[in-house]
């Protein structure tokens, strides 16, 4: 298992921030209108205009660099990067380059699966930019031209990169789900991969372990990544394929200029693309048309304030309160703040958070899965199915029944109890089931020597029984019976 | 310092200007000159003086995130050299 190499990763993530307009100018960022019918003089680059910075824009950017615990600067400001595409109609990208608002920060990954540990992700920086237009080119339909659409030019992003901090692909995998949960509770932004609000670039190089040492490989920046499934994937391609290179050719970090490849999500490989310009070659420098902007302590206590309890700190919670396993708290809160509510309801009403989890993770997601509907929009309230939870605590009723009785409850939104009344569902007595124990095991010498004989298992043909005679009883209250006096014999 | 003719050679090509030769030997004479204007201000002692950002002292900025209406498309289009009337149509872009 053990291979003669590291991996290591670091990823560039560009997340649109939930403004209604634009960076510098008041256009809507609003997705999948018709094209070029969201520009303006100033996004589409007329001579003459001025930008001004979106202060929302600029909050939002600050609210997520606090949480990822990134150093404010005190001064900041937006340079000009230049370079010669179609779908940049200015011919430079304000972005920041030097001093960028905010740097070295974490975010703390962690598998709930614990296949690897814990650990704290470095942040270089995170600044905010404008992206670019879109250009599309039908080489199937031979077209001559390409087609551009620049209602996506000038609209925020957030950069934010990495350390190569992640040794490997699950860790890349595990960081990019961290980080984008983190950035739907802050909402900031709504992480919807296939309009291109998150995008993930990543930089992957080996420490090769030879005679000498530990030797680094040549870095490769690897794009076109669509899905976080496709990052995974495409990381553990790359680690094999660097392994495969660096036993041909032996070349180290350094000997060549930097490669950019694309992942291809069909045929689950990279292809080179071209040599990326080195990064002088952008000619930065400090955009004129903007102002720094100065940010203090008292904004900087303020955005910390409006972060809410955010994904690590709700999971501590619900596994100390609740008494739930890692395990459950991270699919509760990988399921979203709404059902995270629900289910603190829930546990605090039923007084049992083992139960209540179940029941949320289990019936209550699949039913919004089924239904397509969020938790605000699931019919039961939790006080309502905190009645179906007593009834099982008190014996009443069991988890299968149970069951029957919540999709009966969600179809109907009668309550539990008048479900229960109408199947005919009532507690059956101690004493009534101990007697109906007596009649199955007097009337089953073979099954019981079964038991006796050490095959535990050989009980549930008892219960079989027990629930034709009398559907109400309660499986796991008979089992119980059954092997105590079973037992005493 | 002034420039030399593979320095103005390189920024031409990253401007996406084609010189030709002579222009390239008339380029690095007149920028070299205009290098060598601005390089004079290395003569002033700055060590106490505070870098700046920007020629205004002004700083942040701000508009509210509000809506104001954009362009008619076709007006966007209009200075296009080419389109379809909903797209600018450009030479083929390939790959990425
Ligand atoms: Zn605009």
């Amino acid at each position: 298992m053990t291979k003669p190499y590291t991996i290591i990763i670091g990823l560039e993530v560009h997340v649109q921030l939930l403004t209604r307009t634009k960076l510098f100018c008041r256009c809507s960022t609003k997705f999948g209108a018709p094209p070029n019918t969201q520009t303006c003089q100033v996004c589409i680059g007329m001579p003459g205009t001025l930008p001004v910075m979106n202060r929302e824009a600029f909050k939002l950017a600050l609210k997520t660099a606090v949480a990822l615990n990134c150093e404010i600067a005190d001064f900041t400001k937006w340079d000009r990067k230049q370079y010669y595409y179609p779908d940049l109609p200015k011919g430079y990208q304000i972005s920041q380059y030097d001093l960028p608002f905010s740097h070295d920060g974490w975010l703390e990954i962690g598998d709930p699966k614990d296949r690897f540990e814990r650990k704290k992700i470095g942040i270089i920086r995170a600044h905010l930019e404008e992206d670019a237009g879109k250009s599309m080119h039908d080489e199937v339909a031979g077209q001559a031209d390409s087609r551009i659409d620049l209602n996506r030019a000038g609209t925020p992003l957030l950069e934010i990169v990495s350390q190569p901090d992640m040794r490997s692909a699950l860790e890349a995998k595990a960081y990019l789900s961290e980080l984008k949960l983190l950035l739907t509770y802050l909402g900031v932004s709504d992480c919807n991969m296939q309009e291109g609000s998150l995008r993930v670039d990543a930089n992957i190089n080996l420490h090769v372990d030879t005679p000498e040492g530990k030797v680094a490989t040549p870095i490769v920046e690897v794009k076109n990544m669509n899905s976080f499934r496709a990052v995974e994937r495409a990381m553990e391609y790359e680690a094999g394929r660097h392994y495969q290179v660096w036993q041909q050719t032996h070349q180290r970090l350094g000997d060549v200029p930097k490669q950019t490849r694309g992942w291809d999500d069909v045929a689950n490989v990279t292809r080179g693309q071209r040599h990326k310009e080195e990064s002088s070659d952008y000619r930065y420098f400090p955009d004129p048309d903007l102002v720094p902007v100065c940010v203090s302590e008292a904004q900087i206590s303020e955005a910390r304030k409006s972060l809410g309890e955010l994904p690590a700190a709700l999971r501590t919670r619900l596994e100390n309160t609740h008494g739930i396993k890692p395990y459950d708290s991270d699919v509760l809160v990988s399921a979203g703040r709404g059902l995270v509510d629900y289910f603190v309801e829930l546990a605090e009403l039923s007084g049992d958070g083992k139960l209540a989890s179940n029941w949320v993770q289990q019936d209550v997601m699949r039913t919004l899965n089924e239904q397509k509907i969020e938790i605000d929009q699931f019919r039961l309230q939790p006080t309502q199915l905190c009645e179906l939870l007593k009834a099982i605590q008190d014996g009443q009723i069991d988890t299968g029944r149970a069951r029957e009785v919540f999709i009966e409850m969600v179809a109907s939104g009668k309550s539990a109890g008048e479900v229960m009344e109408a199947q005919g569902i009532e507690k059956v007595d101690e004493s009534e089931l101990v007697e109906l124990c007596q009649e199955l095991i007097a009337a089953n010498p073979k099954i019981v020597a079964d038991i006796r004989s050490g095959k535990q298992q050989a009980a549930g043909n008892l219960i079989g029984q027990a629930k034709k005679k009398n559907p109400n009883v309660n499986p796991g209250r008979l089992r119980e019976i059954v092997l105590d006096l079973v037992g005493k014999m | 310092m002034s420039l030399t003719r593979e320095e103005v050679e390189k920024v031409s090509l990253l401007g996406r200007l084609q010189l030709t030769s002579a222009e390239l030997d008339l380029m690095t004479a007149q920028m070299g000159q205009i290098v060598a204007y601005v390089e004079s201000l290395a003569e002033l002692n700055t060590a106490d003086v505070e870098p700046m950002a920007h020629a205004l002292d002004v700083s942040n900025v701000f508009a509210s995130d509000e809506l104001r209406p954009s362009l008619e498309r076709a007006a966007a289009l209009a200075n296009a050299p080419h389109h379809d009337r909903e797209f600018y149509l450009v030479p083929a872009v390939l790959g990425e």
